[in-house]
């Protein structure tokens, strides 16, 4: 036989052996068998130098070839068997993907949280700044500076916890009007303040009355601030909380520290204004109250009526998160049950 | 106010449905409590008239009637009513009606005979027993002699008025009558009203001054009293239509006498009160305040004991009357009544309202009382009570009244600018529209310069004192809805939250990304957990002068007691992981009028910080988790201080072994540990970890702020070293060798390993750490490294006694 036959035939036998190599290790061994120093093909090449000088070419370069092919279908079985080799493993490694991911430690900001910072960051955006007070107040400034004199009836319907005459649990934000009025320094501007906090009551608590509560004051007094500006202002805050789509009614109402008072309903946003248990029947619901600040506010805590005026508004982030979730106790909020806190994911 | 839209309409054209008259009120007067009809949900109930009556053949008290409800036929039905006869006019809900309570009647046997149909009282309509007439408590209503058989029942008895109940604020006393309420709904829709007064017709010869006598020493007790005789009456039901006026209204029918009072109070606001003179224990009237303790029994049969702050009406000085707020048993009129007199004055509002409270006696005097009362309409309310009970009760109208005091019904003048109008409405109104508002307002104005208006208020609005008020009634006059809506104009100062606010905030989102709840907790508590779980302790805290409940006297001293609570509540509901922080106000009464207030951020954490997974071990909350939080929030605020975690075997509430004082800079800021096992008995709260912190003395800590250093481009260079000390040396202790003798290029320190279990000799443990060595500018030899570290080891050996394993 002679060597190219040879040749032919180790490589038929090589590429058999290739086809049949099942797994790395068989593959190496052929590699060492067939294109090793030992190997048929290199002791085939050592013979060349029997051959002729015009053979010797012809020869050697199919040699070359047989060597590269084997090569070549070693590499293509390795990396097929090396493939085979990794889907193996990884399907191995295969996990249960419905399985639950490990829990990340999140908590939640309270609800009444999420609407006095709702309230907080659209009044800021509107260049308000935010003032906060004191709970424990002076008399003088929960009452008396905001038009609300000794047996004033206005006070019966505050039931009051006092300390002594003189110092009580405030009973609402507006303490802060009298506060910032007396403060602010209006040759740099008008006073544009909101005020949230807590605030209380000499009441029992049940379903719907809580002696701790939450209000969020706003007041806004320059030389050129009007009625309109109010109900624009209201329209804002209702409409960003509770959606663009409903309406802003205005009612006359009466607080001592305003004249004119209103309170503002809104489009009940749960009948849309049909009439329903929520609204009772009315098709509205009353979110806020505001009014022009009272001359006697201004002139007490020495502002002049003639000069300066503006307007004045309160809500109650306890009754919006009520409103807005259908929260039918009130205790729920200071009672911090867990499953309750974690209803009112903040989203996005 | 129940305000009956069918009087409304005896006194204004108006065309409005009455939905859409509430709407109208609601938007520009008063708000709006409900809108209904007595008839409401009601069905098939018609008149009939008993043809016969007769008794039940198997029943006692039954009858069997035959009744013409307007049909070819009469049909049966079975009454039981003692008052039912042949003859009278009766209500009738036939097979399929629908009465009260949305009960459904159906045809049936009543012990064996056949009923088709129910004879009902008004109760049974939904009439409260507040509003239903007396005479009829035993039985069946029966209708008058012209009731129509077969018509629906409805008109006769007004229950086909609409009632609008008007929900009226302190201010508008003036809307708690049909007067008032007349005059504002002609103004907004700028009717005229034409609003009827009924004058006395006849007087008699005898003169009221000789029946009785009266004197008001003290004016500011009753600026108008006035008092007229009724002599003759005849005691009897007051006619249908008036009956109805008052059930309307939600009052209910008595007799004659009575109802003239109530009907003048629903239409003047004026209220009246009549005395049976004849049981009077004198005839010289008086008011004046009560001597203390005197005893006084009202109409309810209730005896009151009064304060020298409450105020009555006497006759030879005996109380008659708690004045403004209810009469007495004695002197009431009754059946036997001849004699009326009948009383109209003014009251102080605050007397009155503090008396009604104190007693709990609010009625619809006094309610009108303490809103006040039209000064304009006291004799006119006097005279037409009189000439009404004169009519329907008969008897004589006794010439003059006797007047002790009256307050003038004073106008006042009000001067208003039109530019200043506009400039606080936000509105461009001319001056004829500002003026047609007076004039549908009824209010005199007169246009003097060119922007000034004089308006006359009319005494009827006694809340309106300033130019404000009259702004006011422009703008509702005018429509809320009509007001352009606009934002204030942009100014100079920008707003935006204090370095502190947004502090604040920052901590409250540190708090919720490390896994912890917003809780809200009550700031009012008991004394003993005030005074608990104080940072720097204060003996006392501020405490309520009237406490509404034994739970909430006090102000808390720290945030961690209602925590604690909180855990309690929720533990006691099975939630057994619980991680809540709550931030907020302390009161730390410090001498002054009133406590100290301070910001305070705590927290309490009981059973998993994060819930059990079937992925992670099973790691219940422990000192280290929640120091660890604590350091990630002092490191996150950036505190430039030495920040140290000193134990303290000293907090009463708190683990003596478990728990650190947090210092800056040797300054006390607040501590973490676990809650003293029996204080978590007495919450009722398993094993919980607690943290509270001064946010003040945080907002005021220096910060560092943030830098760029470069990174190392040579390589760090580690090495391990595991000490043997004694139990009580301290990490801090090792850490501070470490630091001290570590060497210019010693970058950090890693704590890897604490071991204190077998194997180690007693009293020892074992701690292991990672040094890592770098420097900015060149590649660290083996060398130096070793040198830096044997000075650490050499440094561990001779302070602390280590022994290098």
């Amino acid at each position: 036989m002679g060597l190219r036959d040879k040749l032919t035939e180790l490589r038929e036998q090589g590429l058999e052996e290739i086809k049949n190599s099942k797994d790395l290790k068989k593959i190496n061994e052929v590699r060492v068998k067939m294109l090793g120093k030992k190997g048929p093909i290199t002791s085939v090449l050592r013979g060349m130098r029997d051959l002729s000088a015009e053979e010797r070419p012809v020869v050697g370069q199919f040699a070359n070839k047989v060597r590269d092919d084997l090569t070549e279908a070693i590499e293509a079985r390795r990396t097929e068997l090396e493939q085979a080799a990794l889907n193996a493993e990884l399907a191995a490694e295969k996990v249960d993907v419905t399985l639950p991911g490990t829990p990340v430690a999140q908590g939640q900001s309270h609800v009444i949280q999420q609407i006095i910072d709702q309230v907080v960051d659209l009044f800021v955006s509107m260049g308000y700044e935010v003032a906060v007070g004191d709970e424990v107040e002076q008399e003088v400034y929960n009452f008396e500076k905001l038009n609300l004199p000794k047996d004033h009836p206005a006070r019966d319907m505050q039931d009051t916890f006092y300390v002594t005459p003189k110092v009580l649990m405030r009973t609402q934000t507006s303490p802060m009007q009298a506060r910032m009025l007396e403060k602010h320094d209006f040759s740099q501007g008008p006073l544009k303040m909101i005020s949230p906090g807590k605030v209380y009551r000499r009441d029992t608590d049940d379903a719907t009355h809580s002696h701790q509560f939450n209000q969020i004051e706003g007041m806004v007094v320059g030389k050129h601030i009007t009625m309109a500006d109010l109900k624009g202002t209201l329209e804002v805050v209702a409409q960003s909380l509770f959606g663009d789509k409903l309406q802003v009614r205005l009612r006359p109402s009466y607080f001592p520290f305003t004249e004119p008072s209103v309170e503002a309903d809104i489009t009940c946003f749960n009948c849309m204004g049909k009439g329903c248990a929520i609204c009772k029947h009315t098709g509205w619901i009353e979110v806020l109250g505001a009014g022009m600040v009272h001359p006697n506010v201004l002139k007490m805590s020495g502002v002049d009526p003639e000069e300066f005026g503006g307007f004045a508004f309160g809500l109650g982030p306890d009754r919006f998160a009520m409103l807005k979730y259908g929260v039918d106790d009130i205790r729920n909020f200071y009672q911090n049950d867990v499953r309750f806190l974690n209803q009112f994911d903040e989203k996005g | 106010m129940k305000v009956s839209y069918q009087w409304l309409k005896e006194y204004l054209d108006i065309d409005v449905a009455p939905r859409d008259l509430a709407e109208k009120i609601a938007r520009t007067s008063v708000d709006i409590n409900d809108v209904y009809s007595l008839s409401d949900g009601l069905k098939k109930i018609v008149v009939g008239e008993v043809e016969t009556c007769e008794p039940h053949p198997d029943s006692d008290h039954l009858h069997v009637c035959q009744v013409n409800v307007g049909e070819d036929e009469p049909i049966q039905i079975v009454c039981g009513a003692p008052n039912v006869a042949a003859g009278e006019k009766v209500i009738v809900a036939l097979h399929g009606a629908r009465i009260g309570d949305n009960v459904k009647i159906k045809r049936g046997k009543i012990r064996g005979v056949q009923s088709n149909g129910m004879l009902c009282a008004l109760q049974e309509l939904g009439f409260s027993d507040k509003i239903a007439p007396k005479d009829y408590d035993e039985g069946i209503y029966l209708l008058p002699d012209d009731a129509k058989p077969g018509d629906s029942v409805f008109p006769y008895l007004g229950m086909d008025d609409t009632i609008i109940d008007t929900d009226v604020t302190p201010n508008r006393g003036d809307m708690l009558s049909i007067y008032g309420n007349v005059n504002d709904i002609a103004a907004f829709y700028g009717l005229k009203p034409h609003f009827k007064e009924l004058a006395i017709k006849k007087e008699g010869d005898e003169k009221t001054a000789d029946l009785v006598k009266t004197t008001v020493n003290d004016e500011k007790i009753s600026p108008t009293y006035k008092l007229r005789i009724i002599k003759g009456v005849k005691i009897a039901d007051s006619p249908l239509w008036m009956q109805i006026k008052l059930w309307n209204s939600g009052i209910r029918p008595v007799n004659n006498v009575v109802d003239v009072t109530n009907y003048i109070l629903l239409k003047y606001g004026q209220p009246l009160h009549s005395y049976d003179y004849d049981k009077l224990p004198g005839h010289q009237f008086g008011v004046r305040h009560a001597n203390k303790d005197e005893k006084f029994t009202t109409l309810d049969g209730d005896e009151q004991t009064l304060i020298e702050n409450d105020i009555v009406v006497t006759a030879d000085d005996q109380p008659i009357a708690l004045a403004g707020t209810m009469g007495g048993e004695g002197t009431a009129v009754a059946d036997d009544t001849t004699t009326v007199a009948l009383e109209a004055a003014i009251f102080d509002p605050i007397m009155v309202r503090k008396q009604a409270r104190r007693l709990d006696l609010h009625s619809e005097s006094s309610m009108r009382f303490e809103r006040g009362i039209n000064p304009a309409t006291v004799e006119t309310a006097l005279n037409e009570a009189a000439e009404l009970i004169s009519e329907l009760a008969g008897g004589e109208i006794t010439q003059g009244i006797v007047t002790a005091s009256e307050k003038p019904a004073q106008d006042k003048q009000i001067t208003l600018s039109l530019s200043k109008v506009n400039h606080v409405l936000g509105t461009n109104l001319k001056m004829a529209e500002v003026t047609d508002i007076f004039k549908r307002l009824a209010f005199p104005a007169t246009v003097s310069e060119d922007d000034q208006i004089v308006v006359t208020v009319p005494a009827r609005r006694w809340d309106i004192f300033v130019a404000a008020d009259l702004y006011e009634e422009i703008a509702r006059i005018y429509g809320y809805d009509n007001l352009p809506a606009t934002l204030p104009v942009m100014t100079r100062n920008h707003g935006g939250l204090t370095a502190r606010q947004k502090f604040i905030r920052a901590s409250r989102h540190d708090m919720e990304g490390m896994g912890l709840d917003q809780a809200i907790s009550y700031s009012l508590t008991t004394v003993e957990k005030a005074k608990q779980f104080q940072i720097d302790p204060v003996d006392e805290p501020m405490k309520l002068d009237f406490p509404m409940s034994s739970d909430h006297v006090a102000t808390r001293m720290s945030i961690i007691s209602g925590l604690l609570i909180d855990v309690a509540y929720n533990v006691a509901r099975n939630v057994n992981d619980v991680a809540l922080y709550e931030e907020g106000r302390v009161f730390l009464p410090k001498g002054g009028e009133r406590p100290e207030e301070q910001e305070h951020l705590a927290a309490a954490i009981t059973g998993h910080l994060l819930a059990n997974s079937w992925h992670l071990d099973d790691q219940p909350v422990d000192f280290f988790q929640v120091k660890g939080i604590v350091e990630r929030y002092l490191h996150n605020l950036g505190i430039a201080g030495e920040i140290a975690y000193v134990a303290d075997d000293q907090r009463p509430e708190m683990h003596p072994g478990r728990t650190a004082d947090i210092l800056i800079d040797g300054q006390l800021v607040g501590f973490v540990g676990q809650v003293h096992p029996t204080v978590a008995k007495d919450y009722k709260i398993p094993e919980t970890y607690v943290f509270e912190l001064n946010l003040e003395d945080l907002i005021a800590a220096d910060k560092v702020a943030n830098e760029y250093h470069p990174i190392s481009k040579y390589p760090a260079i580690t090495r391990d070293i595991a000490l043997l000390v004694d139990k009580n040396v301290t990490n801090a202790d090792v850490l501070a060798v470490i630091k001290k003798r570590g060497g210019a290029f010693l970058k950090n320190i890693h704590l890897f390993d604490v071991y204190s279990g077998l194997h180690l000799p007693k009293g020892k443990k074992s701690l292991a750490y990672t040094l890592t060595y770098q420097d900015v500018h060149n590649t660290l030899t083996e060398d130096q490294v070793n040198k830096a570290f044997d000075k650490v080891t050499n440094a561990l050996v001779d302070d602390l006694g280590a022994e290098i394993r």
